[in-house]
């Protein structure tokens, strides 16, 4: 038999493998969908961007557009007394969170994309707030970024506490990767590290640093989306959007750089490339990375014993695919991908809420309660 | 003769008012461009093809070339509900980018004059802020 004749047969298989293999590992599976469905909680919300539970039957929900939902057994109203709310691209109204005190003092915070100062665009800021019946009153702006921009990208943002005294909350490269993340005396490509009153903990990793911005507790993300808090260890898992094939699951750790724009796994969605650097000295590498990205959303761990074999797993919206996915994590690593509710629509959000269940924010949707079968 | 000349002065002096306002299509599509590729290329592309049942194309859309005001009021206020698109349909929630008329206009003026596309309209920021919800 003629040798030459197998080449291209070769070629072929090499090329089939080569475009099998892009997905970065664990391959994502797609089981059994009749498994587990759905019930809508709160209904007729376009982008339900933050929630927090009062209690199983009482939650807070932020609409992107800039309302803010008190929600009783389903019913929702709309709570007054927000400052005006700079909606432009991907910013607005975004995460929400109860004070770890919340049912003795009332106090609430949430970031949004504000403009205070007069001037043309926006940043993101944090503010707090007293949340009486359906209004907020003592409204106080603890950190705003600067400079405002009129760019639509990357705004952040997640809002979460350790049992330290401290709230952490991202905010995203506001558009200018190659001037903010890796410039600690600019706002925009960090997480940001508070005590619970807005001050800044005098721990902070950057404080001594000349110049550097005291709320800073890491630097180098591009835009973080989902931010939870382990369960176990207590460590705060983030997601982000890269670009292309760059989207990324962290654990924070303090004063640590996460490289972007340096190094990436991502591509521009153009196609040109960023940097051929995919790691750096100084600079760390993600717990995980998707590709293709998926436009992960908010995250939660599921901790209760609701779901049959899903306690300790990580899930995530996938805003890109429309599905839930579950992560399976051992000895430090995915050793399991799938796709949960495949085809649920434009999942933004996700909580675990006081009775062990998982709640899902769906663009158009609202607020969805995951079901075991 | 000097009436002339103050003629042909005030007529040049009410094309240059004219001009000034109506910002030149040029310069329109190319702000436009920029506007594009900040708030719409992640959804609707590059190539302006979107994706096929999820995000609508732009690109020789005929919703997007027979509609122009529903356009621009897609783009100011947001849309959803149910849409069809060269024979396709879409049920997706674009939501309003918070653009400022004339940004709205110069990102219509690009989109209509892009991909292939032709349009004999000139969208102004006056036509935009006219466009009630």
């Amino acid at each position: 038999m003629n040798k030459n004749i197998l080449i291209p047969i070769y070629l072929t298989v090499f090329y089939l493998t080569s475009c099998i293999s892009q997905e970065n590992p664990p391959e994502v599976k797609t089981p059994d969908q009749t498994k587990y469905t759905t019930v809508t909680v709160v209904e007729g919300i376009e982008i339900p961007w933050g929630m927090d539970f009062i209690s199983e039957n009482e939650l807070l929900v932020t609409e992107k557009k800039g309302k803010f939902y008190r929600v009783l057994n389903g019913e929702k109203t709309e709570v007054s007394g927000l400052p005006e709310i700079y909606q432009r691209g991907q910013g607005g109204l975004l995460d929400i969170a109860l004070h770890p005190d919340f049912s003795k003092n009332k106090i609430i915070y949430f970031t949004a994309g504000v403009n205070v100062e007069g001037d043309e665009g926006g940043n993101t800021a944090l503010y707090s707030a007293e949340l009486n019946d359906y209004s907020l009153s003592n409204v106080k702006l603890l950190y705003k970024a600067t400079p405002n921009t009129k760019k639509g990208q990357h705004w952040g943002s997640r809002i979460v506490f350790d049992d330290q005294g401290h709230l952490f909350f991202g905010i995203g490269d506001r558009g200018n990767r190659d001037v903010n993340p890796q410039d600690l005396k600019r706002d925009g490509g960090k997480i940001y590290r508070l005590n619970l009153d807005g001050s800044i903990p005098e721990d902070n990793p950057f404080v001594n640093e000349d110049g550097a911005i005291k709320a800073v507790y890491s630097y180098g993300h591009r835009n973080p989306q989902g931010m939870t808090v382990h369960p176990e260890t207590g460590e705060i898992w983030e997601n982000e959007h890269g670009p292309k094939g760059g989207d990324e699951i962290n654990i924070i750790q303090k004063g640590k750089n996460y490289g972007w724009p340096v190094i990436t796994y991502g591509i521009n969605y153009s196609g040109t490339s960023i940097t051929d650097k995919t790691a750096m000295p100084g600079m760390e590498q993600p717990f995980y990375y998707w590709v293709p990205s998926i436009a992960p959303s908010g995250m939660a761990f599921s901790s209760s014993k609701v779901y049959k074999g899903w306690k300790g797993d990580l899930f995530v919206g996938s805003l890109k695919f429309k599905y839930l996915e579950r992560l399976v994590v051992k000895r430090g690593k995915v050793v399991k991908r799938e796709k949960v509710l495949n085809d649920i629509g434009r999942v933004r959000n996700v909580k675990e809420g006081p009775d062990g269940h998982l709640y899902l924010g769906v663009e158009g949707k609202g607020i969805l309660k995951v079901i075991e079968n | 003769m000097k009436l002339l000349f103050a003629w042909i002065f005030v007529v040049a002096l009410l094309q240059g008012v004219a001009l000034y306002q109506d910002k030149p299509l040029e310069k329109s599509i190319a702000d436009g461009e920029e506007i594009y590729q900040d708030f719409c290329l992640q959804c609707h592309l590059d190539s302006g093809d979107g994706v096929s049942g999820v995000f609508p194309p732009l690109a020789k859309s005929d919703y997007l070339l027979n509609n122009i005001d529903l356009s621009i009021k897609g783009i100011k206020y947001g849309l959803s509900g149910p849409i069809v698109v060269n024979g396709e349909k879409y049920d997706g929630l674009m939501q309003n980018q918070g653009l400022e008329n004339q940004e709205i206009a110069d990102v219509m003026n690009y989109i209509l004059n892009n991909w292939g596309n032709q349009s004999d309209e000139i969208i102004t920021s006056d036509r935009v802020a006219a466009v009630k919800e």
